[in-house]
């Protein structure tokens, strides 16, 4: 247990919209639910990591503290993509694994509000105009849409069918069933965005917005935040017998940035990066994928998800389509992935996403998740991508006593 | 008639318009945007070098709902050139239907005026097209 870290505490608000709450007050009941969770006090955290993204340098770390107990500890503000919340854990993971401390505080916030495409925002209009060469690329105009499509919905679905391309029996069907099974076990989350199933037809009916992606298969802006305390195996052996019991042992925590490839000068390459964090994880944590009760993994799109499963090593190599025809990433399939919801309705307040899945798994591995507890749950793994990019993994075992 | 601006600076109009990326002279690697090392093997060195004409679609979305004042919907592609590189642009003079374009579809690439400015300077983009 010594060499080991921890979760001791953590906590998700729901996710959703709040327009009676701002960030810090988001945060602030995030971080005040973890450490209650976990029986301690702020008094006890030594290092506080605090991801968000749209408010990044305006000290939101800070802020939330002057909410929930000034105690002068260093604050991290940390923004990483999408993988922003799993960067905060890791910081603290990392100052407990340095030996700075032996308990730290992990947040992730985030407030969207119906922000529509990301990126798409209106651009000034200037009455004279020049072209003039303008940036790395000696561009004259806005490219997007002249030389295809940088926003989401459009790079994830080409990721998707780069993977159709590349391997056989993968196509529209496919990824939508994705998104229908998201869908369906949202409905057993009630910290979820939505809670809606619905059909594979309604799925593939959906307005279009990047094909193959409908609306359904794209998650959508949400506001929330979750929190995760962390303790060092030393420390958490003079905590009492139920703190002991219902902590989740960090097996590996791995974050990592794209590796050079040739494609990937204009599409980022997602696959080459989860590879080989997901692969540096198993080897760290001594757990094959066969070994995993339950996955949360970025499916921002339902196109991401599927071929996730390929670069998770959930599913033979090339054989994802084959994987979501026979059900294998359903709750009740062969490994369970995203029963949360997933960010496709569970929804993806961008810097909290990547503790959400943290106290997702530790709430399965606790056996605390009500109607929708993956039974008997050991082992889980939570995945994140910011795109840009950065990849973060955490494999979570339960304590076993 | 006007005169002709590329959109990038890695379209080179002239009797055949084509790309042009900066090549690593120690690995190879290539890339289109100006350099101060290689991603690859942070070699310094670097040449220009053209790229084929023609490809095949390696991947493609349509996009339906775009960023404001963006006509859709419009097919964005990831073309595997012949003779190496990907390259990311418009599939354009086809519809815009997962019937009509189809991965590993070979394309040519073409070029057409997007717009012109005060001056009457017109800014010229590339796409590729169905080669059959």
């Amino acid at each position: 247990m010594s060499d080991d870290i921890w979760v001791l505490g953590t906590h998700m608000t729901k996710f959703g919209r709040y327009k009676d709450q701002d960030l810090i007050d988001l945060g602030a009941t995030a971080a005040m639910g973890a450490l209650a969770d976990g029986g301690v006090h702020i008094d006890d955290v030594g290092i506080f990591g605090c991801g968000n993204l749209n408010q990044s340098n305006a000290g939101v770390g800070q802020r939330i503290l002057k909410q929930i107990g000034q105690t002068g500890i260093p604050v991290y503000n940390v923004a990483n993509a999408c993988a922003t919340g799993a960067t905060a854990f890791r910081t603290a993971y990392l100052a407990i694994k340095a030996g700075e401390c032996d308990m730290g505080l992990a947040v992730g916030v985030e407030q969207m509000g119906k922000q529509g495409l990301l990126g798409a925002a209106n651009r000034a209009k200037r009455d004279e105009k020049v072209f003039e060469p303008n940036g790395r690329y000696g561009g004259v105009l806005q490219t997007e849409g002249v030389l295809g499509t940088g926003l989401m919905p459009g790079v994830f679905a080409q990721a998707g069918m780069e993977y159709a391309y590349e391997n056989d029996g993968v196509g529209f069907e496919q990824f939508a069933k994705v998104a229908q099974k998201n869908h369906a076990h949202s409905v057993l989350n009630p910290l979820a965005h939505y809670q809606k199933e619905f059909s594979l037809e309604e799925v593939m009916g959906a307005e279009m917005i990047s094909y193959p992606n409908t609306l359904m298969m794209c998650c959508p802006t949400t506001d929330g935040a979750a929190a995760a305390v962390l303790v060092s195996g030393e420390r958490l052996r003079t905590l009492s017998a139920e703190q002991q019991r219902r902590a989740v042992k960090i097996s590996a925590s791995v974050l990592n940035s794209d590796p050079w490839t040739p494609s990937s000068q204009v599409q980022p390459d997602v696959n080459t990066l989860t590879r080989q964090a997901a692969d540096r994880a198993y080897e760290l944590a001594g757990v094959s994928p066969k070994d995993l009760d339950l996955v949360e993994l970025h499916d921002c799109f339902a196109t991401a998800e599927l071929i996730h499963y390929d670069n998770l090593s959930l599913c033979e190599r090339g054989g994802a389509g084959e994987w979501i025809d026979k059900r294998g990433p359903w709750r009740d399939g062969e490994i369970p992935v995203n029963v949360s919801g997933g960010l496709l309705s569970k929804g993806h307040p961008l810097g909290a996403t990547g503790i959400a899945n943290i106290y997702e798994v530790t709430t399965h591995l606790r056996g605390e998740a009500g109607d929708r507890q993956i039974p008997d749950a050991k082992v889980g793994l939570t995945h994140v991508i910011g795109l840009g990019s950065a990849c973060a993994i955490h494999i979570l075992e339960r304590s076993g006593r | 008639m006007a005169s002709q601006i590329p959109v990038v600076d890695y379209l080179v109009l002239d009797a055949d318009p084509h790309l042009v990326v900066n090549a690593c002279v120690a690995c190879g690697a290539r890339f289109f945007d100006r350099r101060n090392a290689c991603a690859s093997c942070a070699g310094t060195e670097f040449r220009r070098e053209p790229l084929g004409r023609s490809g095949k679609v390696r991947s493609f979305t349509i996009v339906h709902r775009a960023a404001p004042g963006v006509p859709t919907p419009y097919v964005s592609a990831l073309v595997d050139l012949d003779g190496g590189m990907t390259v990311k642009s418009n599939i354009v003079n086809t519809d815009p239907t997962p019937e009509k374009v189809r991965l590993g579809m070979p394309v040519r690439l073409t070029t057409f005026v997007v717009d012109s400015d005060s001056r009457g300077v017109e800014c010229v983009a590339f796409g590729f097209e169905p080669a059959n």
